[in-house]
Protein backbone atom coordinates (compact mmCIF):
# COMPACT_ATOMS: atom_id res chain seq x y z
CA UNK A 1 0.00 0.00 0.00
CA UNK A 2 2.43 2.24 0.90
CA UNK A 3 4.75 1.56 -2.23
CA UNK A 4 4.41 3.60 -5.11
CA UNK A 5 2.70 6.76 -3.03
CA UNK A 6 3.89 10.24 -4.70
CA UNK A 7 5.17 11.40 -1.23
CA UNK A 8 6.65 10.91 1.87
CA UNK A 9 4.08 10.27 4.44
CA UNK A 10 6.20 9.27 7.09
CA UNK A 11 7.75 12.66 7.06
CA UNK A 12 4.60 14.52 5.86
CA UNK A 13 3.01 12.97 9.14
CA UNK A 14 5.13 15.26 11.16
CA UNK A 15 3.95 18.55 9.33
CA UNK A 16 3.79 21.49 11.48
CA UNK A 17 0.54 23.23 12.28
CA UNK A 18 0.39 26.89 10.77
CA UNK A 19 0.42 29.69 13.41
CA UNK A 20 3.27 30.32 15.70
CA UNK A 21 4.17 28.09 18.51
CA UNK A 22 3.72 29.03 21.92
CA UNK A 23 7.31 29.23 24.03
CA UNK A 24 6.75 27.68 27.55
CA UNK A 25 10.10 27.20 28.66
CA UNK A 26 12.19 30.14 26.69
CA UNK A 27 14.63 27.70 25.39
CA UNK A 28 13.79 25.69 22.20
CA UNK A 29 16.11 23.00 23.34
CA UNK A 30 13.66 22.24 26.38
CA UNK A 31 11.02 22.18 24.08
CA UNK A 32 12.72 20.09 21.97
CA UNK A 33 13.59 17.22 24.55
CA UNK A 34 10.42 17.09 26.23
CA UNK A 35 8.39 16.74 22.41
CA UNK A 36 11.11 13.93 22.39
CA UNK A 37 10.47 12.41 26.03
CA UNK A 38 6.91 12.26 25.58
CA UNK A 39 6.83 10.81 22.23
CA UNK A 40 9.10 7.78 23.75
CA UNK A 41 7.05 7.70 26.25
CA UNK A 42 4.27 7.12 24.39
CA UNK A 43 6.31 4.40 22.22
CA UNK A 44 7.15 2.37 24.90
CA UNK A 45 3.45 1.78 25.98
CA UNK A 46 2.69 0.83 22.59
CA UNK A 47 5.75 -2.00 22.51
CA UNK A 48 3.99 -2.64 26.00
CA UNK A 49 0.61 -2.95 24.40
CA UNK A 50 2.00 -5.12 21.53
CA UNK A 51 4.03 -7.14 23.64
CA UNK A 52 1.15 -8.07 26.17
CA UNK A 53 -1.11 -8.78 23.11
CA UNK A 54 1.67 -11.52 21.73
CA UNK A 55 2.23 -12.78 24.42
CA UNK A 56 -1.45 -13.45 25.54
CA UNK A 57 -2.09 -14.96 21.96
CA UNK A 58 0.66 -17.06 22.38
CA UNK A 59 -0.72 -18.24 26.07
CA UNK A 60 -3.73 -18.60 23.94
CA UNK A 61 -2.38 -20.82 21.06
CA UNK A 62 0.84 -22.37 22.35
CA UNK A 63 1.64 -21.95 18.90
CA UNK A 64 5.50 -20.39 19.88
CA UNK A 65 7.65 -20.90 22.73
CA UNK A 66 9.82 -17.96 24.25
CA UNK A 67 13.16 -19.26 22.95
CA UNK A 68 12.01 -19.48 19.34
CA UNK A 69 11.37 -15.68 19.96
CA UNK A 70 15.18 -15.02 21.15
CA UNK A 71 16.73 -16.83 19.08
CA UNK A 72 14.76 -14.70 16.32
CA UNK A 73 16.64 -13.58 13.72
CA UNK A 74 15.69 -11.69 10.14
CA UNK A 75 15.78 -13.26 6.33
CA UNK A 76 16.31 -10.45 4.18
CA UNK A 77 12.72 -8.96 3.19
CA UNK A 78 11.97 -8.94 7.32
CA UNK A 79 15.14 -6.88 7.72
CA UNK A 80 13.93 -3.97 5.38
CA UNK A 81 10.80 -4.26 6.60
CA UNK A 82 12.28 -4.05 10.13
CA UNK A 83 14.31 -0.79 8.82
CA UNK A 84 11.10 1.02 7.47
CA UNK A 85 9.59 0.80 10.86
CA UNK A 86 13.45 1.93 12.61
CA UNK A 87 12.76 4.62 9.93
CA UNK A 88 9.36 6.09 10.94
CA UNK A 89 9.91 5.48 14.37
CA UNK A 90 12.88 7.98 14.11
CA UNK A 91 10.52 10.61 12.35
CA UNK A 92 8.22 10.15 15.02
CA UNK A 93 10.56 10.81 17.91
CA UNK A 94 12.19 13.88 15.51
CA UNK A 95 9.11 15.58 15.06
CA UNK A 96 9.96 18.60 17.85
CA UNK A 97 12.98 19.48 16.30
CA UNK A 98 12.04 19.04 12.94
CA UNK A 99 9.47 21.44 13.23
CA UNK A 100 11.48 23.81 14.91
CA UNK A 101 13.97 23.58 11.77
CA UNK A 102 11.20 24.07 9.32
CA UNK A 103 9.50 26.85 11.52
CA UNK A 104 13.14 28.51 11.37
CA UNK A 105 12.74 28.06 7.61
CA UNK A 106 9.95 29.33 6.57
CA UNK A 107 9.11 32.84 7.15
CA UNK A 108 7.95 34.30 10.57
CA UNK A 109 4.49 32.84 11.75
CA UNK A 110 2.41 35.01 13.36
CA UNK A 111 1.34 35.15 16.94
CA UNK A 112 -2.16 33.83 17.99
CA UNK A 113 -2.51 37.11 20.08
CA UNK A 114 -1.95 39.34 16.69
CA UNK A 115 -4.53 36.93 14.80
CA UNK A 116 -7.05 36.94 17.28
CA UNK A 117 -7.05 40.61 17.17
CA UNK A 118 -7.43 40.47 13.55
CA UNK A 119 -10.25 38.12 13.92
CA UNK A 120 -12.85 40.17 16.31
CA UNK A 121 -12.65 42.62 13.15
CA UNK A 122 -12.96 41.02 10.08
CA UNK B 1 -11.79 -1.80 45.16
CA UNK B 2 -13.41 0.17 42.76
CA UNK B 3 -12.68 -0.37 39.32
CA UNK B 4 -9.88 1.57 38.09
CA UNK B 5 -11.47 4.34 35.57
CA UNK B 6 -9.38 4.36 32.34
CA UNK B 7 -10.47 5.23 28.92
CA UNK B 8 -11.75 2.15 27.00
CA UNK B 9 -9.52 0.85 24.14
CA UNK B 10 -9.65 2.72 20.73
CA UNK B 11 -10.34 -0.88 19.27
CA UNK B 12 -13.94 -0.19 20.70
CA UNK B 13 -14.67 2.80 18.08
CA UNK B 14 -16.66 2.22 15.50
CA UNK B 15 -15.28 1.27 11.84
CA UNK B 16 -18.25 2.83 9.85
CA UNK B 17 -16.86 2.50 5.75
CA UNK B 18 -14.84 5.47 5.60
CA UNK B 19 -12.43 5.19 9.28
CA UNK B 20 -9.07 4.27 8.62
CA UNK B 21 -7.73 0.63 8.95
CA UNK B 22 -5.93 1.47 12.68
CA UNK B 23 -2.93 -1.30 12.86
CA UNK B 24 -1.85 -2.86 16.18
CA UNK B 25 0.50 -0.23 17.30
CA UNK B 26 -1.79 2.82 15.94
CA UNK B 27 -4.38 2.15 17.95
CA UNK B 28 -2.18 1.48 20.99
CA UNK B 29 -0.60 5.05 20.23
CA UNK B 30 -4.43 6.82 20.42
CA UNK B 31 -4.87 4.50 23.89
CA UNK B 32 -1.55 6.29 25.23
CA UNK B 33 -2.93 9.37 24.40
CA UNK B 34 -6.22 9.11 25.56
CA UNK B 35 -5.09 7.74 28.95
CA UNK B 36 -1.93 10.44 29.20
CA UNK B 37 -5.10 13.49 28.55
CA UNK B 38 -7.26 11.80 31.26
CA UNK B 39 -4.39 12.33 33.44
CA UNK B 40 -3.11 15.69 32.42
CA UNK B 41 -6.75 16.98 32.84
CA UNK B 42 -7.67 15.36 36.56
CA UNK B 43 -4.48 14.69 37.60
CA UNK B 44 -2.00 17.47 37.17
CA UNK B 45 -4.97 20.31 35.83
CA UNK B 46 -5.79 20.88 39.99
CA UNK B 47 -2.21 21.72 40.52
CA UNK B 48 -3.15 24.74 37.79
CA UNK B 49 -5.23 26.04 40.20
CA UNK B 50 -3.62 25.06 43.21
CA UNK B 51 -0.24 27.17 42.13
CA UNK B 52 -2.78 29.85 41.52
CA UNK B 53 -4.21 29.92 44.63
CA UNK B 54 -0.96 29.87 46.26
CA UNK B 55 1.61 31.49 44.67
CA UNK B 56 0.68 33.24 41.17
CA UNK B 57 -2.40 35.39 42.76
CA UNK B 58 -0.54 36.47 46.28
CA UNK B 59 2.48 36.99 43.99
CA UNK B 60 0.67 39.10 41.49
CA UNK B 61 -0.90 41.03 44.63
CA UNK B 62 2.06 41.72 46.38
CA UNK B 63 3.53 42.72 42.93
CA UNK B 64 0.27 45.34 41.51
CA UNK B 65 -1.68 45.94 44.94
CA UNK B 66 -5.06 44.60 43.60
CA UNK B 67 -6.37 41.53 42.15
CA UNK B 68 -6.02 40.52 38.23
CA UNK B 69 -8.42 42.28 36.39
CA UNK B 70 -9.37 39.98 33.38
CA UNK B 71 -8.00 36.73 32.05
CA UNK B 72 -5.24 37.65 30.11
CA UNK B 73 -3.68 39.30 33.33
CA UNK B 74 -4.14 35.35 34.49
CA UNK B 75 -2.80 33.77 31.97
CA UNK B 76 0.41 36.14 31.94
CA UNK B 77 1.13 34.91 35.52
CA UNK B 78 0.27 31.80 35.44
CA UNK B 79 2.70 31.42 32.38
CA UNK B 80 5.84 32.13 34.11
CA UNK B 81 4.67 29.12 36.88
CA UNK B 82 6.41 25.86 36.08
CA UNK B 83 3.55 24.13 37.16
CA UNK B 84 1.86 25.50 34.64
CA UNK B 85 4.30 25.84 31.82
CA UNK B 86 5.01 22.15 32.11
CA UNK B 87 1.17 21.11 32.34
CA UNK B 88 0.88 24.10 28.70
CA UNK B 89 3.67 22.34 27.14
CA UNK B 90 2.54 18.50 27.83
CA UNK B 91 -0.76 18.95 27.07
CA UNK B 92 0.27 21.15 23.34
CA UNK B 93 2.53 17.71 23.07
CA UNK B 94 -0.57 15.82 23.25
CA UNK B 95 -2.22 17.58 20.62
CA UNK B 96 0.46 17.75 18.18
CA UNK B 97 0.82 13.85 18.68
CA UNK B 98 -2.50 13.07 18.11
CA UNK B 99 -2.08 14.73 14.70
CA UNK B 100 0.96 13.15 14.12
CA UNK B 101 -0.39 9.66 14.84
CA UNK B 102 -3.79 10.65 12.87
CA UNK B 103 -1.59 11.57 9.62
CA UNK B 104 0.77 8.91 9.84
CA UNK B 105 -2.41 6.25 10.06
CA UNK B 106 -4.18 7.66 7.42
CA UNK B 107 -1.24 9.35 5.15
CA UNK B 108 0.00 5.53 5.06
CA UNK B 109 -3.14 4.35 3.83
CA UNK B 110 -4.54 7.32 2.05
CA UNK B 111 -4.95 5.51 -1.50
CA UNK B 112 -6.78 2.95 -0.03
CA UNK B 113 -9.31 5.75 1.90
CA UNK B 114 -9.39 7.78 -1.24
CA UNK B 115 -10.60 4.94 -3.56
CA UNK B 116 -13.19 4.25 -0.86
CA UNK B 117 -14.57 7.05 -1.13
CA UNK B 118 -15.01 7.51 -4.32
CA UNK B 119 -16.78 4.75 -4.29
CA UNK B 120 -19.06 6.26 -1.96
CA UNK B 121 -19.09 9.70 -3.57
CA UNK B 122 -18.69 9.17 -7.55
CA UNK B 123 -22.25 10.26 -9.46
CA UNK B 124 -24.25 10.59 -5.83
CA UNK B 125 -25.94 14.21 -5.96
CA UNK B 126 -26.04 14.11 -2.33
CA UNK B 127 -22.34 15.62 -2.44
CA UNK B 128 -22.38 18.97 -3.90
CA UNK B 129 -18.51 20.76 -4.03
CA UNK B 130 -18.09 24.42 -5.10
CA UNK B 131 -14.75 25.34 -6.57
CA UNK B 132 -15.64 29.35 -6.58
CA UNK B 133 -15.90 29.48 -2.15
CA UNK B 134 -13.48 30.34 -0.96
CA UNK B 135 -11.48 29.29 2.31
CA UNK B 136 -12.37 32.07 4.69
CA UNK B 137 -9.80 33.97 6.41
CA UNK B 138 -10.54 32.74 9.78
CA UNK B 139 -10.42 29.05 9.12
CA UNK B 140 -6.74 29.76 7.03
CA UNK B 141 -5.03 32.13 9.36
CA UNK B 142 -3.65 29.21 11.37
CA UNK B 143 -4.62 25.67 11.56
CA UNK B 144 -7.25 25.38 13.79
CA UNK B 145 -6.30 22.92 16.78
CA UNK B 146 -3.14 22.44 15.55
CA UNK B 147 -4.80 20.13 12.64
CA UNK B 148 -1.75 20.57 9.45
CA UNK B 149 -3.85 21.75 6.72
CA UNK B 150 -6.93 22.78 9.10
CA UNK B 151 -9.89 21.27 7.59
CA UNK B 152 -9.13 22.02 4.09
CA UNK B 153 -5.74 21.07 3.14
CA UNK B 154 -4.92 18.28 1.08
CA UNK B 155 -2.52 15.86 0.47
CA UNK B 156 -2.91 15.48 -3.07
CA UNK B 157 -6.01 17.15 -4.91
CA UNK B 158 -9.14 15.79 -4.13
CA UNK B 159 -7.81 13.20 -1.30
CA UNK B 160 -9.86 12.85 2.04
CA UNK B 161 -6.95 12.76 4.20
CA UNK B 162 -8.24 15.92 6.44
CA UNK B 163 -11.57 14.41 7.31
CA UNK B 164 -9.72 11.44 8.04
CA UNK B 165 -7.34 12.57 10.27
CA UNK B 166 -9.85 14.75 11.93
CA UNK B 167 -12.34 11.63 12.13
CA UNK B 168 -9.97 8.92 13.75
CA UNK B 169 -8.59 11.05 16.46
CA UNK B 170 -11.76 12.70 17.90
CA UNK B 171 -11.66 9.74 20.17
CA UNK B 172 -7.98 10.35 21.97
CA UNK B 173 -8.48 13.83 22.07
CA UNK B 174 -11.85 12.70 24.58
CA UNK B 175 -10.76 9.92 25.95
CA UNK B 176 -13.26 8.30 24.15
CA UNK B 177 -16.24 11.17 25.27
CA UNK B 178 -18.01 10.93 22.41
CA UNK B 179 -18.57 7.18 21.91
CA UNK B 180 -17.77 4.98 19.34
CA UNK B 181 -18.68 6.87 16.24
CA UNK B 182 -17.60 10.19 17.90
CA UNK B 183 -21.39 11.56 17.43
CA UNK B 184 -22.11 11.64 21.45
CA UNK B 185 -23.47 15.72 20.42
CA UNK B 186 -25.11 14.87 17.66
CA UNK B 187 -27.01 12.04 19.97
CA UNK B 188 -27.71 14.45 22.40
CA UNK B 189 -29.37 16.47 19.78
CA UNK B 190 -31.79 13.61 19.02
CA UNK B 191 -32.27 13.01 22.79
CA UNK B 192 -33.24 16.45 23.23
CA UNK B 193 -35.65 16.99 20.88
CA UNK B 194 -37.45 14.32 21.42
CA UNK B 195 -37.57 15.48 24.71
CA UNK B 196 -38.45 18.45 24.46
CA UNK B 197 -40.64 18.22 21.15
CA UNK B 198 -42.45 15.24 21.13
CA UNK B 199 -43.13 13.57 17.52
CA UNK B 200 -41.87 16.93 15.88
CA UNK B 201 -40.87 15.75 12.21
CA UNK B 202 -39.01 18.87 11.33
CA UNK B 203 -39.40 19.05 7.38
CA UNK B 204 -35.52 20.49 6.54
CA UNK B 205 -32.45 20.88 8.76
CA UNK B 206 -29.69 22.90 7.73
CA UNK B 207 -26.21 22.35 10.03
CA UNK B 208 -23.59 24.94 9.75
CA UNK B 209 -20.27 23.94 10.12
CA UNK B 210 -20.51 20.33 9.40
CA UNK B 211 -16.89 19.08 8.82
CA UNK B 212 -17.24 15.35 8.61
CA UNK B 213 -21.19 15.21 9.74
CA UNK B 214 -20.57 13.28 13.03
CA UNK B 215 -23.12 15.91 14.56
CA UNK B 216 -25.34 15.77 11.65
CA UNK B 217 -25.75 12.13 11.01
CA UNK B 218 -27.73 11.04 13.96
CA UNK B 219 -30.45 13.88 13.30
CA UNK B 220 -30.13 11.99 9.67
CA UNK B 221 -30.41 8.88 10.85
CA UNK B 222 -33.44 9.95 13.73
CA UNK B 223 -35.35 12.05 11.14
CA UNK B 224 -34.82 9.57 7.63
CA UNK B 225 -38.06 11.80 6.19
CA UNK B 226 -36.14 15.09 6.90
CA UNK B 227 -34.37 17.05 4.23
CA UNK B 228 -31.09 17.66 5.86
CA UNK B 229 -28.49 19.94 4.49
CA UNK B 230 -24.85 19.96 6.10
CA UNK B 231 -22.29 22.75 4.64
CA UNK B 232 -18.77 23.76 5.40
CA UNK B 233 -16.82 25.92 3.17
CA UNK B 234 -13.65 23.04 3.02
CA UNK B 235 -14.18 20.55 0.42
CA UNK B 236 -11.98 18.27 2.08
CA UNK B 237 -13.67 17.30 5.43
CA UNK B 238 -17.06 16.99 2.89
CA UNK B 239 -16.03 14.66 0.33
CA UNK B 240 -15.31 12.44 3.59
CA UNK B 241 -18.24 13.40 5.45
CA UNK B 242 -20.15 12.31 2.67
CA UNK B 243 -18.75 9.16 2.32
CA UNK B 244 -18.80 8.51 5.91
CA UNK B 245 -22.69 9.50 6.40
CA UNK B 246 -23.33 7.09 3.25
CA UNK B 247 -21.65 4.16 4.76
CA UNK B 248 -23.82 5.15 7.65
CA UNK B 249 -27.10 5.08 5.34
CA UNK B 250 -27.63 8.49 6.14
CA UNK B 251 -29.02 9.09 2.68
CA UNK B 252 -31.16 11.97 3.19
CA UNK B 253 -28.29 14.18 4.06
CA UNK B 254 -26.63 16.19 1.50
CA UNK B 255 -23.27 17.86 1.37
CA UNK B 256 -23.15 21.28 0.19
CA UNK B 257 -19.77 23.22 0.10
CA UNK B 258 -21.12 26.90 1.37
CA UNK B 259 -20.09 29.73 3.47
CA UNK B 260 -22.85 30.23 6.21
CA UNK B 261 -21.86 34.16 5.86
CA UNK B 262 -23.83 33.68 2.60
CA UNK B 263 -26.96 31.31 2.14
CA UNK B 264 -28.73 33.39 -0.40
CA UNK B 265 -29.16 30.33 -2.72
CA UNK B 266 -32.16 29.41 0.02
CA UNK B 267 -34.80 31.45 0.38
CA UNK B 268 -36.35 32.81 3.21
CA UNK B 269 -38.05 30.09 5.93
CA UNK B 270 -36.57 27.00 4.31
CA UNK B 271 -35.38 25.60 7.18
CA UNK B 272 -37.21 24.36 10.36
CA UNK B 273 -33.91 23.61 11.90
CA UNK B 274 -30.71 25.45 11.83
CA UNK B 275 -27.90 24.75 14.01
CA UNK B 276 -24.40 24.81 14.60
CA UNK B 277 -22.51 22.27 16.78
CA UNK B 278 -18.78 23.72 18.07
CA UNK B 279 -18.67 25.78 15.48
CA UNK B 280 -19.26 29.20 15.98
CA UNK B 281 -16.00 29.21 18.28
CA UNK B 282 -14.10 28.56 14.39
CA UNK B 283 -15.25 31.79 12.78
CA UNK B 284 -14.50 35.43 13.29
CA UNK B 285 -16.40 39.29 14.76
CA UNK B 286 -18.10 39.81 11.86
CA UNK B 287 -18.61 36.10 10.17
CA UNK B 288 -20.66 35.27 13.44
CA UNK B 289 -23.29 37.95 13.28
CA UNK B 290 -23.49 37.60 9.34
CA UNK B 291 -23.87 33.48 10.59
CA UNK B 292 -26.56 34.06 12.87
CA UNK B 293 -28.22 36.86 10.74
CA UNK B 294 -28.77 34.72 7.50
CA UNK B 295 -29.39 31.42 9.73
CA UNK B 296 -32.19 33.65 11.50
CA UNK B 297 -33.55 34.57 7.48
CA UNK B 298 -33.52 31.02 6.49
CA UNK B 299 -35.27 29.61 9.15
CA UNK B 300 -39.03 29.17 9.26
CA UNK B 301 -41.52 30.70 11.56
CA UNK B 302 -41.64 28.66 14.36
CA UNK B 303 -38.48 26.86 13.74
CA UNK B 304 -35.30 26.30 15.72
CA UNK B 305 -31.79 27.84 15.88
CA UNK B 306 -29.75 25.81 18.09
CA UNK B 307 -25.94 26.40 18.89
CA UNK B 308 -23.64 24.16 20.94
CA UNK B 309 -20.70 26.04 22.15
CA UNK B 310 -18.89 25.63 25.54
CA UNK B 311 -19.77 28.08 28.21
CA UNK B 312 -19.52 31.53 27.63
CA UNK B 313 -17.70 34.13 30.08
CA UNK B 314 -20.26 35.63 31.56
CA UNK B 315 -19.89 38.11 34.45
CA UNK B 316 -20.61 35.71 36.87
CA UNK B 317 -17.68 33.23 36.04
CA UNK B 318 -15.03 33.52 38.25
CA UNK B 319 -11.84 35.20 36.22
CA UNK B 320 -9.51 32.01 37.13
CA UNK B 321 -12.14 29.57 35.38
CA UNK B 322 -12.27 32.01 32.31
CA UNK B 323 -9.01 31.51 31.88
CA UNK B 324 -8.06 28.11 32.30
CA UNK B 325 -11.01 27.92 29.81
CA UNK B 326 -8.90 30.00 27.22
CA UNK B 327 -6.01 27.84 26.92
CA UNK B 328 -7.30 26.71 23.74
CA UNK B 329 -7.17 29.95 22.50
CA UNK B 330 -3.53 30.42 22.57
CA UNK B 331 -1.94 26.73 22.70
CA UNK B 332 -4.00 24.64 20.75
CA UNK B 333 -4.68 27.43 17.64
CA UNK B 334 -7.89 28.38 18.55
CA UNK B 335 -7.52 32.31 17.39
CA UNK B 336 -11.18 33.68 17.79
CA UNK B 337 -11.70 31.31 20.89
CA UNK B 338 -11.31 34.01 23.56
CA UNK B 339 -12.98 36.79 21.87
CA UNK B 340 -16.17 34.43 21.28
CA UNK B 341 -16.69 33.09 24.78
CA UNK B 342 -16.31 36.84 25.92
CA UNK B 343 -19.64 37.04 23.84
CA UNK B 344 -22.85 37.53 24.92
CA UNK B 345 -24.48 35.25 22.38
CA UNK B 346 -27.97 35.72 23.45
CA UNK B 347 -27.68 39.02 22.50
CA UNK B 348 -26.17 38.35 19.39
CA UNK B 349 -29.23 35.99 18.69
CA UNK B 350 -31.44 39.44 19.37
CA UNK B 351 -29.34 41.12 17.01
CA UNK B 352 -29.69 38.60 14.50
CA UNK B 353 -33.89 38.70 14.88
CA UNK B 354 -35.10 37.10 17.53
CA UNK B 355 -37.07 38.12 20.34
CA UNK B 356 -35.80 37.93 23.78
CA UNK B 357 -39.02 36.41 25.25
CA UNK B 358 -37.86 33.14 22.45
CA UNK B 359 -34.06 32.50 23.80
CA UNK B 360 -33.18 29.34 25.90
CA UNK B 361 -30.02 27.93 27.28
CA UNK B 362 -29.89 24.54 28.00
CA UNK B 363 -27.01 22.22 29.18
CA UNK B 364 -26.22 18.87 26.92
CA UNK B 365 -24.11 16.16 28.06
CA UNK B 366 -22.95 13.81 24.99
CA UNK B 367 -24.84 10.70 24.98
CA UNK B 368 -22.82 7.67 24.65
CA UNK B 369 -22.88 3.69 25.30
CA UNK B 370 -21.78 3.83 29.57
CA UNK B 371 -21.17 0.47 29.23
CA UNK B 372 -18.29 1.29 27.35
CA UNK B 373 -17.64 5.27 27.12
CA UNK B 374 -17.03 6.89 29.95
CA UNK B 375 -20.11 9.45 31.12
CA UNK B 376 -18.34 13.38 30.54
CA UNK B 377 -16.94 15.15 33.75
CA UNK B 378 -17.24 18.54 34.91
CA UNK B 379 -15.93 20.41 37.01
CA UNK B 380 -12.41 20.14 38.70
CA UNK B 381 -11.32 17.50 36.55
CA UNK B 382 -13.04 18.75 33.72
CA UNK B 383 -10.66 18.62 30.58
CA UNK B 384 -11.43 22.54 29.50
CA UNK B 385 -12.47 22.89 25.68
CA UNK B 386 -13.07 18.96 25.25
CA UNK B 387 -15.30 18.39 27.82
CA UNK B 388 -18.37 16.42 26.50
CA UNK B 389 -20.79 18.73 27.84
CA UNK B 390 -21.93 21.84 26.50
CA UNK B 391 -24.02 24.99 26.50
CA UNK B 392 -26.92 24.83 23.87
CA UNK B 393 -28.00 28.30 23.10
CA UNK B 394 -31.32 28.39 21.41
CA UNK B 395 -34.32 29.97 20.02
CA UNK B 396 -37.64 29.25 18.35
CA UNK B 397 -38.55 32.09 15.60
CA UNK B 398 -41.80 33.64 16.19
CA UNK B 399 -44.45 32.27 14.41
CA UNK B 400 -45.45 34.49 11.48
Amino acid sequence: MSEGMDFDWMLRANLAPKGKRPEFFGDPDKEKLLSMVLALTAEVSVLRLRLDTVERLLEQSGALSREEIEAYAPDREAGQQRGEWIREYVARIMRGPQQQMEAMMRESDRALEEVSAELKDI
Amino acid sequence: MSKIDVPPPYTAVTRHGMFPTPRHDEAARFDFLANLNKYLAGTLGPGNKAAYDSQVLPAFKAEHGREPKDRFEIRHAMNQHPHHRFWSAAKRNSMEMRQQNGRSMVLRQLDELDARANQYNHGRDTLELDPSIEVPRYQSAVDIHCMPGSYHGEERPGDVSAGANYDCGIFATTGGGLGALSDGGGQALVEWIRKERPGWVPRRILDIGATVGHNIVPLALAFPETEIIAIDTAAAVLRYGHARAQSLGAFNLRFVQANAEDLSRWPEGHFDWVQTTMFLHETSGKALPRILHEGYRVLAPGGLMLHLEQPQYSADMPLYEQFIRDWDAFNNNEPFWSAMHALDLKEEMVEAGFRREDLFTTGVRAVVDESVFPKAKEGEAEDHGRAAVWHAYGAWKAAA
